[in-house]
């Protein structure tokens, strides 16, 4: 900081006198050629730039809606977990079996670690002079390989994912319905068969069914939870025959979507 | 008038200096995409800045209608979407912009990295932006979590497997993410979204400023 004798400041403030400021601009005459002032001549440009940007993601934006998916279950054992796109790279990474189970530490901590520590420490590992790209070969060459590892990860998560089933979880996708629980067969329902179709008859994507507009009459629905049909197995009910009873009868009564009293959002879309 | 007004103000507080760190600066002709166009690789950091102020807005509004808690967070989502006006525009920014805003460090990164700009003597500078990138995947991995549906919590759920399976602090992290060594749920819910919201935001502010300030103390590398 300049300091001496003679400087005058203003008032009893720290801020020198303005005769006595250093005037002269920062200028950039080692770079040859053609400077632009930034105010405002460039930064106009800049704004011209951004408005283009924000005019083309704001309509990016209108045109795809976010997602939201139903209410997060803990209970529900069948969900495939997706993190979002930036993360899958990692996620496939664990895939390998070099990477998994008791190496796990080899896939979580130790190449992320490594990869990104290099990145972090990329100055002091590659100390020469040379900026070109040509003049540090191993630099260039290990970023290469790491970009392109990271890409090809990407790719090969995105292509393992069934989309058209996660669209299935989708809150557009469910079916609004709701379910009499005061009903004596809610119970025994909640016991034996809504871990497969759902707190209210909805079904769970993967594992089973909605019961929703059953054709089926109270009887066969009985004879069904204890037999099984189709891919669901015999003997999922357990319990005695008045349960049974019950349970029949509460599916039968909460099946029907249409002539419940209320329940015109079922119609939408 | 403005005029007099700057000269006010300069005469009490000498502002200058920063008015010119900030804009009365000259702009090298080799990051000028007027005159190189190949030079818009100089635009992806000053992108990956206007991406984070939509993001910092955006996000600002979201908390309007957004409640941090496990009964209600999926709820009051749902309804920002299906009933706020323009709330699905909002989330949308705030969501598909946190997309963007990886894409442009990511794409700052790799010019930056080979143009070989990190060399002496900007490595500090270079460690910064590392830690922004760090800051950006945080902001990303806790933000995933809040609308609190299927998706976000078994997300979550993977992620913090992730991080217990770091050796000896492993299981030291979890809890501090989680707030419980096992289970997911109303603890995760509103640290998360105290990290999303105070703590990493914070984190990120103070580390632009450092960028920037370094940013304009050393001016842009030279031309290759």
């Amino acid at each position: 900081m300049h300091r001496g004798k003679g400087m005058k400041f203003v008032g009893d403030s720290r801020v020198q006198d303005k005769e006595q400021r250093n005037t002269i601009p920062k200028d950039y005459s080692e770079y040859p050629g053609r400077t632009e002032a930034f105010w405002p001549n460039y930064l106009l440009k800049e704004w011209l730039v951004g408005a283009v940007f924000l005019i083309g993601f704001l309509c990016y934006v209108a045109a795809t809606p976010v997602s939201l998916e139903q209410q997060a279950d803990p209970n529900n054992a069948a969900y495939i977990p997706l993190p979002d796109w930036y993360f899958l790279f990692l996620y496939e990474l664990l895939k390998f079996e070099f990477a998994a189970a008791e190496y796990i530490i080899i896939g979580t901590v130790g190449i992320p670690g490594l990869a990104f520590g290099a990145l972090l420490l990329a100055p002091f590992l590659d100390t020469k002079p040379g900026r070109r790209p040509s003049q540090r070969p191993i630099a260039t060459g290990m970023m290469l390989i790491g970009v392109l590892a990271t890409i090809w990860l990407t790719y090969e998560s995105v292509v393992a994912v069934d989309w058209d089933t996660r669209e299935e979880y989708s809150v557009d996708n469910m079916v609004e319905h709701e379910v009499d629980e005061t009903h004596p067969g809610y119970e025994v329902y909640s016991q034996n068969c809504m871990s497969c179709h759902g707190g209210s008859l909805e079904g769970e994507p993967g594992l089973g069914p909605d019961l929703l507009d059953l054709p089926h009459t109270a009887d066969t629905i009985a004879e069904i939870s204890v037999e099984g049909i189709g891919d669901m197995p015999a003997g999922m009910f357990e319990g005695t025959d008045e349960e049974l009873e019950h349970l029949a009868n509460f599916i039968v009564e909460n099946t029907d979507t249409d002539d419940g009293e209320g329940e015109d959002e079922d119609t939408e879309e | 008038m403005l005029q007099k007004l700057y000269d006010w103000v300069d005469e009490r507080l000498d502002i200058t200096p920063i008015w010119r760190d900030i804009a009365d600066h000259e702009v090298p002709e080799h990051v000028n995409p007027a005159h190189h166009f190949s030079a818009f690789v100089y635009c992806f950091g000053g992108l990956t800045f206007f991406v984070t102020v939509i993001q910092v807005l955006s996000g600002m509004f979201l908390t309007m209608y957004y409640v941090p808690d496990i009964e209600n967070a999926w709820h009051s989502v749902q309804y920002l979407q299906s009933q706020v006006a323009h709330g699905q525009i909002v989330r949308g920014m705030h969501h598909w912009g946190a997309s963007v805003v990886i894409v442009m460090i990511f794409l700052h990164t790799l010019r930056v990295f080979f143009q070989g700009a990190y060399k002496k003597p900007r490595e500090l500078n270079w460690i910064v932006g590392v830690l922004l990138f760090f800051v950006m995947f945080g902001l990303g991995f806790t933000g995933y979590l809040l609308p609190w549906d299927n998706k976000a919590f078994f997300a979550t759920q993977v992620g913090l497997e992730i991080a217990e399976s770091v050796p000896v602090i492993g299981t030291d992290i979890k809890t501090l993410l989680a707030g419980d060594p096992d289970i997911v749920g109303a603890q995760t819910l509103t640290r998360f979204f105290a990290i999303h919201v105070f703590f990493l935001p914070a984190a990120l502010f103070g580390l632009m400023a450092l960028h920037f300030i370094m940013i304009r103390r050393q001016g842009i590398s030279g031309p290759l």
